[in-house]
């Protein structure tokens, strides 16, 4: 059935329910949450690629070269784990990328989900659940948080830092450190009425020390025992130890090994749990 | 489409909607009155299938929210309060990516969103970004949005509050249109003649309760007279003055400023108080409106 509306409009009319299947969006709800996400990060492509990338190749030059050459000179070229300290840095900063990059993608969306546009809601008015929302802004998140890593890697290749071969199992490191922050985050994000500077204390208060105090610059162990607690809860530590063991094979004990790898896997899944919970929640109310 | 028997929503210890029943027929235009904090926008979300019920019945397209939430919404269409559009795009991405969420494939999208520009007035605008848009442009804009899956029932949440007159009988028009395709249609709304405009039947919601239900017409025969005599003896004689009045008219209602007298013949009504000797300073004859209704079932006072 179809009919026109009037003759200066003419609308074809053949009702929701010859049209949509709700199956295909209970399927593949989190997919069409990722694509108006990504959708939406074209939008700023050059600021995410120049922020993205600027930012730890400012690290990368003036730590890794300057203070590189500085520490390579005094200590000897393989005083740290036997490595220059380039290939000593490069998991650290690779770490960061990914835990930003993923993090990056999680926090304002969220506030502009919930509080400034308010899009989530319009999601929610389709068939698309909380869950496929949060699954799918993780999703969109993730391409980003892959993509920042993986060109961070580039940069890093061709400064010598890194080898190919131990591309593949940094960004896996890497992404993995990522998504389970930003899992964490988007569920924290998720908690919060509105920002009210809260984004501004946690980047303060949050991310600088753990990037200042998770070994990124010299080995965890040779800070005081008393901010060595600061590495051992961050995901940026535990990306960058099992990144230095894997990448260029620092010396690990098996259990450390483990535990890295179940870091990341813990906090993706409490991370999704407290997120699918908050956003059912906020969603209803 | 729509069944609702002792439907109820619980917040805390506060009922924002208190045991109501009423039903929507396929191709009704539905309205939904009261003043605010009355339960019609926690009722529009029930329908809507975001927010579940506490207590009763509710079935809508023959399913139960509660269990088939995104079976249901996949063939509603909903016109929020708020407009929720997605500033960083542009209004055709806007459209796109709504019809995405339904799983429409972008072929068909394509052509729909060519109609729903037009639908909505807004084909020389699909480049702009939405917040680039006039008020009643993002209403226009929220409104073809829900339209993208072709709903079978469309809820509008005061679709035009905030909207000056023009925009307003432009949305007007475009609603009735879609009642035209046989939409069916449920909305609040603050203002009478929109309800008068745009529904075949009212329901009068005041604290989660229902307090009326009937089509315009028998709602203003039943809670009102046909015609309504509204005279002023200035705002310090009116009490007084209203004492004599009394007999007159099926019913008076003393304001402040002015009295009025629900009568079947306005003219004689205004006869009978010259009659009497009292001459007010100025006087009116008008039709009975919903307005009437509506002030004398939920009360003249400010409630916020």
């Amino acid at each position: 059935m179809s009919m026109d509306l009037s003759t200066d409009n003419k609308m074809t009319w053949t009702g929701a329910k010859n049209i949509v299947d709700p199956q295909v969006s209970i399927r593949r709800g989190a997919l069409y949450v990722a694509e108006n996400r990504i959708r939406n990060m074209l939008k700023w492509w050059s600021s995410i690629i120049a922020f993205g990338l600027g930012n730890p190749t400012l690290y990368l030059l003036s730590i890794g070269i300057g203070v590189g050459t500085l520490v390579d000179n005094s200590l000897g070229p393989n005083a740290i784990d036997g490595v220059s300290y380039l290939t000593f840095l490069a998991p650290a900063l690779l770490a960061t990328a990914g835990i930003q990059g993923a993090m990056d993608e999680v926090t304002w969306p969220t506030m502009e989900g919930f509080v400034w546009d308010r899009t989530f809601f319009s999601m929610n008015a389709t068939a698309i659940t909380g869950n496929q929302i949060v699954n799918g802004v993780m999703l969109a998140a993730m391409a980003r948080c892959v993509l920042q890593v993986f060109l961070y890697e580039l940069c890093l290749l061709a400064f010598g830092a890194i080898t190919l071969e131990s591309m593949p199992i940094l960004l896996l490191v890497s992404s993995l450190a990522g998504l389970g922050f930003a899992s964490l985050m988007l569920a924290f994000s998720a908690s919060i009425k509105d920002d009210d500077g809260v984004f501004a204390l946690v980047g303060r208060f949050v991310i600088t020390p753990m990037f200042m105090f998770s070994g990124t610059f010299y080995p965890i162990t040779s800070m005081p025992i008393y901010l060595q607690w600061i590495g051992w809860i961050s995901p940026q530590w535990h990306a960058t130890n099992l990144g230095r063991a894997l990448s260029y094979g620092m010396p690990i004990e098996s259990w450390l090994l483990i535990l890295h790898w179940s870091v990341f896997l813990i906090m993706a899944v409490i991370g999704f749990a407290w997120a699918h919970r908050v956003f059912t929640r906020r969603l209803e109310a | 489409m729509i069944v609702a028997k002792g439907l109820t929503k619980v917040y805390g210890d506060f009922k924002a909607v208190d045991g109501i029943d009423f039903t929507v027929r396929r191709g009704e235009s539905f309205g939904l009155l009261g003043p605010n904090g009355a339960g019609k926008s926690t009722t529009m979300k029930m329908i809507a299938s975001t927010s579940q019920r506490s207590g009763g019945d509710l079935l809508i397209l023959g399913k139960d929210p509660n269990k088939h939430g995104p079976e249901i919404r996949a063939h509603l269409g909903v016109v929020p309060q708020q407009d929720n559009l997605d500033r960083e795009l542009k209004v055709w991405e806007n459209l796109m990516i709504y019809g995405r969420y339904f799983g429409l494939s972008r072929k068909f999208l394509k052509g729909k969103i060519e109609e729903l520009l037009e639908f909505a007035q807004l084909g020389e605008k699909r480049n702009n970004k939405t917040e680039e848009l006039s008020g009643g442009m993002k209403r226009r804009l929220t409104i073809a949005r829900g339209l993208v899956n072709e709903p079978e029932i469309l809820m509008l949440d005061e679709p035009t509050t905030g909207l000056d007159p023009q925009a307003r009988h432009i949305l007007w028009d475009r609603l009735f249109r879609l009642k035209e395709l046989g939409v069916t249609l449920v909305i609040t709304t603050h203002y009478m003649d929109e309800a008068e405009q745009l529904c075949d039947r009212l329901m009068v919601m005041d604290k989660g309760k229902i307090m009326a239900e009937g089509s315009p017409a028998e709602l203003i025969k039943k809670y009102s007279s046909k015609e309504v005599l509204e005279v002023r003896f200035g705002s310090e004689n009116n009490a007084a003055v209203a004492k004599k009045l009394e007999g007159i008219g099926e019913r008076l209602e003393i304001l402040p400023d002015r009295i009025l007298v629900y009568a079947e013949n306005g003219e004689k009504a205004l006869e009978q108080i010259v009659k009497k000797g009292l001459h007010p300073v100025t006087s009116l004859v008008r039709r009975s409106s919903l307005e009437d209704v509506f002030l004398r079932l939920t009360g003249r006072t400010l409630v916020d």
